[in-house]
């Protein structure tokens, strides 16, 4: 019975996980960019969905097109308006830019947290969810909602996965990551396989941060610990591998979840940390990752 | 010219200190106080720039080797009701000890990997501090009995003093010969090794000597304070505050980096009227300085001077 409940919602957690630290590690594999205003992005997305369901009273599935469409604009901002100024800034050495970028990204996603606070105020928000209701699976009543975030999450996975290997421009995608200089000699301009990914990595972000909303609710507060789960995760699978976070993502929800059903709720991020720390010593470059 | 920018740099640090230092005679005690926390801040991202700007090492978590002096002192004073002076220079000494920790491993992977793990050590820190609430307080904080002195105006100076010295230390330090085998260390490693420098001992040390004045600074903080809490010394977004405070001022100037921390701490409390739009403005411009002026207040004011 509570075996099954672990493996029921530490699958929910893992996959939103999953989808939140996908786009992170296609941004950093692609363009080599550590954006830490992800959190701010996803929190963004779901406070859209909220107010545009809940104060404007657009409906449940418009409020998270809009909030899909918040995080897509947000990260195509911070792209234009942060990264590449800093990209293509003669005055920053080379060996200086990712400080810069890390920086940058930082001040900017403080910059949407402080914003929603004032718009928002930083009370919990829970997004209306898609469906509703109560489902029994194996004994154990389980929210609808949940169901269907896992259910999307994996969908949009796989859908991702289908654009990356299948089509000409996630091929594209795919080369830049391996040799960005090789992509540009063939005659592809790079910036815009970096739009398309910071486009891909939007819509992810946005996606994950809806769900979120709706599956535990965000508040501004949530900017920082989303921020640090999604780095954390990344860098456990290895940085810029996509399967990697993906299982990364796995163990640290299970892990979480264990600890929050079998210990205490308080104790829910020390295994995955301590995890994370035992990596690092052991095989710094992450489970996948290359070196 | 470099020895004319360095004696030029010096009176005008020393005029400075000099104005800093008659302040108490006729300002309020209410900026003394905000001052003093600033000078403090001052340390720990001078510190900060030591290991990034010369070690060429983005080290996340300042607020590992803070904390880590912050409540050792704290505890120690706490629970056994050890002498301030005592605590202080044992914080100083556990910061140094766990910076050893923290960098023995760490530093043999690099970029973001490094700055990952340094992250981590403050999200266990936190942990720590949470979980072993009978010792630390947990989250309401640590209340320590002991101050070093009520007087706003004494302690003020003593922030003052122990500003101006580690910045002397440290801005010396990186100026030497040592400080330069340092950056050259950070700026291409294998050139350096190949000129026969140990580089793993010299990134050691900068890591020791950072951890040891973030450590002090930590340590001093608390007892000015009166209390420990997360929120103060090992937070995500103190350290936050420390890196951006570096980057503001110029990075690879040490001295920067004070100025950087006490216009975000004097900025911060200018804007209080504002309310919840501070940050937000805080936040802003310190963007703005990084896109536009990414030497910083320091290094766009030194460059001036040198094409003049």
């Amino acid at each position: 019975m509570r075996a099954f409940q672990i493996l029921i919602d530490g699958f929910a957690i893992s996959a939103l996980y999953a989808l939140g630290a996908t786009g992170f590690t296609l941004i950093f594999g692609v363009s080599g960019v550590l954006n830490l205003s992800h959190g701010a992005i996803m929190v963004a997305a779901a406070v859209a969905a909220w107010a545009a369901a809940s104060i404007l009273g657009v409906g449940t599935y418009a409020g998270a097109l809009i909030g899909v469409g918040v995080a897509l604009l947000t990260a195509f901002l911070t792209y234009f308006a942060v990264v590449k100024p800093i990209q293509d800034s003669r005055r920053i050495p080379n060996e200086e830019k990712e400080i810069f970028v890390l920086t940058g990204t930082l001040l900017w996603g403080i910059m949407i947290q402080e914003l929603i606070a004032y718009f928002f105020t930083n009370n919990a928000k829970t997004v209306l969810p898609i469906v509703e209701g109560v489902v029994d699976i194996l004994g154990v009543r389980t929210p609808t909602n949940e169901i269907f975030t896992a259910i999307v999450c994996c969908l949009v996975i796989a859908l991702l996965w289908l654009l990356v290997n299948r089509t000409r421009t996630g091929k594209a995608v795919l080369a830049a990551s391996m040799n960005p200089r090789g992509v540009t000699l063939l005659g592809l301009e790079l910036t815009n396989i970096y739009i398309v990914v910071w486009a891909i990595y939007g819509i992810l972000a946005g996606i994950a941060g809806v769900l979120l909303g709706m599956f535990l609710g965000v508040s501004s507060y949530s900017v920082g610990p989303l921020t640090a789960s999604a780095f954390s995760i990344v860098v456990l699978g290895g940085l810029g591998s996509v399967s990697g976070s993906l299982i990364a993502a796995f163990v640290v929800g299970y892990l979480e979840t264990l600890t929050a059903y079998l210990v205490s709720p308080a104790y829910r991020t020390i295994p995955a940390l301590l995890l994370l720390v035992f990596v690092m010593y052991i095989r710094p470059q992450g489970l996948l990752g290359r070196r | 010219m470099a020895g004319f920018l360095t004696s030029r740099l010096f009176f005008v640090s020393l005029a400075l200190v000099i104005i800093a230092a008659t302040l108490p005679l006729y300002v309020s005690g209410y900026v003394l106080g905000l001052l003093t926390v600033a000078f403090y801040f001052g340390v720990f991202a001078m510190a900060w720039d030591l290991l990034f700007g010369f070690a060429g090492e983005v080290n996340f978590g300042p607020t590992f080797l803070i904390g880590v002096g912050a409540y050792t002192a704290g505890i120690l004073n706490a629970q056994f009701g050890w002498s301030v002076y005592l605590c202080i220079v044992l914080g100083a000494l556990a910061s140094v000890i766990a910076g050893l920790v923290l960098a023995l491993p760490a530093l043999r992977v690099r970029g973001p990997y490094f700055g990952l793990t340094t992250l981590v050590a403050v999200l266990m820190l936190q942990n720590f501090v949470v979980v072993f609430a009978d010792l630390t307080g947990g989250e309401i904080g640590l209340t320590i009995p002991d101050v070093i002195t009520i007087n706003a105006g004494a302690n003020y100076w003593i922030a003052l003093g122990f500003m101006t010295i580690s910045a002397a230390i440290l801005y010396g330090l990186s100026q030497s010969p040592v400080g330069l085998v340092l950056q050259a260390s950070g700026q291409d490693p294998v050139q350096a090794g190949a000129l026969g420098f140990n580089i793993v001992k010299h990134k050691l040390a900068a890591f020791i000597v950072s951890a040891f004045f973030s450590g002090l600074s930590g340590a001093l903080l608390v007892f000015y304070f009166g209390t420990a809490s997360v929120g103060t010394v090992v937070d995500v977004a103190v350290g936050v505050n420390v890196i951006v405070s570096a980057v503001l001022g110029g990075r690879r100037t040490v001295l920067g980096a004070a100025l950087g921390a006490i216009f975000l701490i004097v900025a911060g409390e200018f804007l209080r009227p504002t309310g919840e739009l501070a940050t937000f403005i805080v936040s802003a411009v310190a963007l703005l300085v990084v896109l536009f002026f990414p030497g910083g207040f320091l290094g766009a004011a030194l460059s001036r001077e040198a094409r003049s």
